[in-house]
């Protein structure tokens, strides 16, 4: 899915929005009234467990055949895992021929996962404090220009950037396949709705006090935003994490491969064996599919909070 | 709603800092990059719609719209083709089943939390990496799901058969797009006062009629939002997938107008019709802003 992360502006606009989630916190007080009728049902936890279970098979096969050898695939399917996940995992970090290497494609996919997150809360944070909390001459024009890039996620305009990056003379460069990725609007919303929801008291007592606009965002604003960060934090990273398109046209050299591009590249590298080492390219899809889920189920709590206190 | 309105108008016009150079020094890095990377291509892409290069690719002239022509012939209408069909049949199948999903699971009461990990993480797995995966999965010689296929007596093989290889990028979608939006259907539940249900179980409805004439009505504007993240992510979001698993084929039955844009640009090099598919796609993209905006404008204001 969704190498973009438009459409989120609508669970961020407050027209939108409140409709959305914001009633969320009304069930929590019939909460435990909810628990008497819903513990029953076998037939339901059956059902889910299967659902899941249904989910969860591509991953369980793709475990099982890194932890294959390649051979074993040519008898049967095998459906339980054997033991040869570590070696095959060390025959991966050894280097595959015409291959980049692995080390340094999880560094170009964390160094871009991270950029990308810093560089848009860098970016977005200022610039949904200037609309927020200042009245300025072209404001809403300002505003209108980001509202744009809404309708122009880097699918929609890869070509002319592409072209516009090649000026630049910033392919195959980190910054290159960063900060063409970095303005996208949805962090300014999300962040203009926590902003505007922000309780004006404070902000009146503060410049009372002779707090300047500066010490205000760092020291009032940005503190109590931690949960908004938060969930932008872990949108971005996968965002940064999973691109494939954008790495793929500027990423041209092995050096600046990322690791999910990488796996494309190995499903080529794997076919020419004289048996195709399917068990390889599963153990390099583990390896880069660990760090986007980690994060969304670690974070899962956060993630969903930081998201509705931007919009309540 | 209300209380924002409320506060923006409490805070007015005469915001909370004076400052007038600030703020634009605050927005600059943000304008920057949209300036560099949004408006600069944009407008290139205008300009070279209209234009054609010449076969050395050394020049090129004003040619009106030719390359609009072009794009509108052939295969990019079999691609709008695919891509409405493939963007149906996803957004009406995740809809469907997270939304089944997430009202199960809303009534497991103390296990909520462990299912709604269970279902959330798929939508975390990158694209090309979830394309992998199922490319092997259904390898026609020795993938296990396409050696089940085979026993069941289906003539598998995604590479030669078109309606095959759609369906399997349309399944993988499925499987991402469902735990996407499983997340929101979740969250709107969780805003369904229990009273107004509980109400209508004492009136003697049933759990289905429930569902129907109250659950679903109220979960209007989730739905509204639900369709656009599907439409959108089918749009744009869908280029791994295909890359990975069928390169747009067999035949173009694969291939989305973001796939065809890439082969036009990429593959075939033709600037001036892959500037007319990008200017195509922002028009597309800018509807569907636009009706994304007219329908939640007017569902929110009846809810």
């Amino acid at each position: 899915m969704i190498e973009t992360d438009i459409g989120w502006e609508m669970l961020l606009d407050p027209r939108t929005s409140g409709a959305v989630l914001s009633t969320a916190r009304r069930r929590k007080r019939s909460h435990t009234r909810s628990r008497k009728r819903s513990s029953g049902g076998v037939a339901r936890h059956f059902g889910l467990i299967l659902l899941a279970a249904l989910f969860a098979l591509p991953i369980y096969l793709c475990v099982v055949v890194a932890s294959h050898p390649a051979a074993d695939l040519l008898r049967g399917v095998p459906l339980l895992p054997a033991g040869q996940l570590g070696s095959n995992f060390s025959t991966l970090t050894r280097g595959i021929p015409d291959t980049p290497k692995l080390t340094s494609m999880l560094e170009n996919s964390a160094v871009m996962a991270l950029g990308v997150t810093l560089l848009k809360l860098a970016l977005s944070i200022p610039a949904a404090y200037a609309v927020s909390f200042f009245r300025f001459p072209g404001r809403l024009l300002m505003f209108g220009l980001i509202f744009v890039t809404l309708m122009m996620p880097i699918e929609v305009r890869f070509f002319p950037t592409y072209a516009v990056t090649a000026n630049l003379g910033l392919l195959d460069t980190q910054a290159g396949l960063i900060l063409p990725l970095v303005a996208s609007a949805t962090a300014v919303f999300l962040l203009r709705q926590y902003f505007r929801a922000f309780p004006s008291e404070l902000a009146d007592a503060a410049r009372l006090d002779g707090v300047g606009p500066i010490r205000f965002l760092v020291s009032v604003v940005l503190p109590l935003a931690r949960p908004t960060l938060a969930a932008l934090a872990v949108l971005e990273f996968i965002y940064g994490w999973n691109q494939y398109l954008w790495p793929l046209l500027v990423a041209s050299s092995l050096k600046r491969a990322t690791v999910v591009m990488g796996v494309k590249g190995l499903i080529g590298a794997a076919q020419s064996f004289a048996v195709p080492q399917w068990d390889l390219v599963m153990v390099l899809a583990l390896v880069a599919l660990i760090p986007p889920v980690l994060v969304v189920v670690v974070m899962q709590r956060w993630f969903v909070r930081g998201l509705m206190s931007g919009i309540n | 709603m209300a209380r924002n309105a409320a506060k923006d108008r409490r805070r007015g016009a005469g915001a909370v800092y004076p400052h007038r150079v600030l703020p634009f020094a605050f927005m600059l890095p943000e304008l920057a990059v949209v300036a560099v990377f949004f408006l600069w291509p944009s407008g290139q892409a205008v300009v070279e719609s209209v234009r054609e290069s010449n076969a050395f690719g050394l020049g090129s002239r004003f040619s009106g719209l030719a390359n609009f022509r072009a794009a509108l012939s052939g295969g990019y209408l079999q691609a709008l083709e695919v891509t409405a069909l493939f963007t149906i049949v996803t957004t009406v199948v995740s809809l469907a089943l997270s939304l089944f999903i997430a009202v199960q699971v809303e009534q497991t009461g103390r296990f909520k939390s462990v299912y709604r990990t269970l279902f959330i993480w798929s939508y975390a797995v990158p694209g090309a990496v979830a394309g992998a995966i199922w490319l092997f999965l259904f390898e026609p010689r020795i993938g296990p799901a396409a050696r089940l296929l085979g026993a069941l007596g289906v003539n598998w093989n995604f590479a030669l058969s078109g309606t095959q290889a759609f369906i399997l990028i349309s399944a993988m979608t499925i499987w991402q797009q469902t735990a996407y939006d499983f997340v929101f259907f979740s969250a709107g539940l969780q805003g369904i006062p229990l009273d107004v249900v509980e109400a209508a179980t004492v009136d003697g409805a049933g759990a289905v009629r429930r569902f129907w004439r109250i659950v679903f009505p109220l979960l209007g504007p989730t739905t509204v939002f639900v369709v656009v993240m599907d439409v959108l992510a089918a749009l744009f979001g869908s280029f791994a997938v295909i890359d990975v698993v069928s390169q747009g084929g067999p035949g173009g039955s694969t291939t989305t107008l973001v796939y065809a844009l890439y082969r036009d640009g990429f593959q075939n090099g033709d600037v001036g019709l892959a500037g007319a598919e990008t200017v195509l796609l922002f028009v597309i993209a800018g509807i569907l802003l636009a009706v994304q905006f007219r329908v939640i404008n007017r569902r929110v204001h009846y809810s």
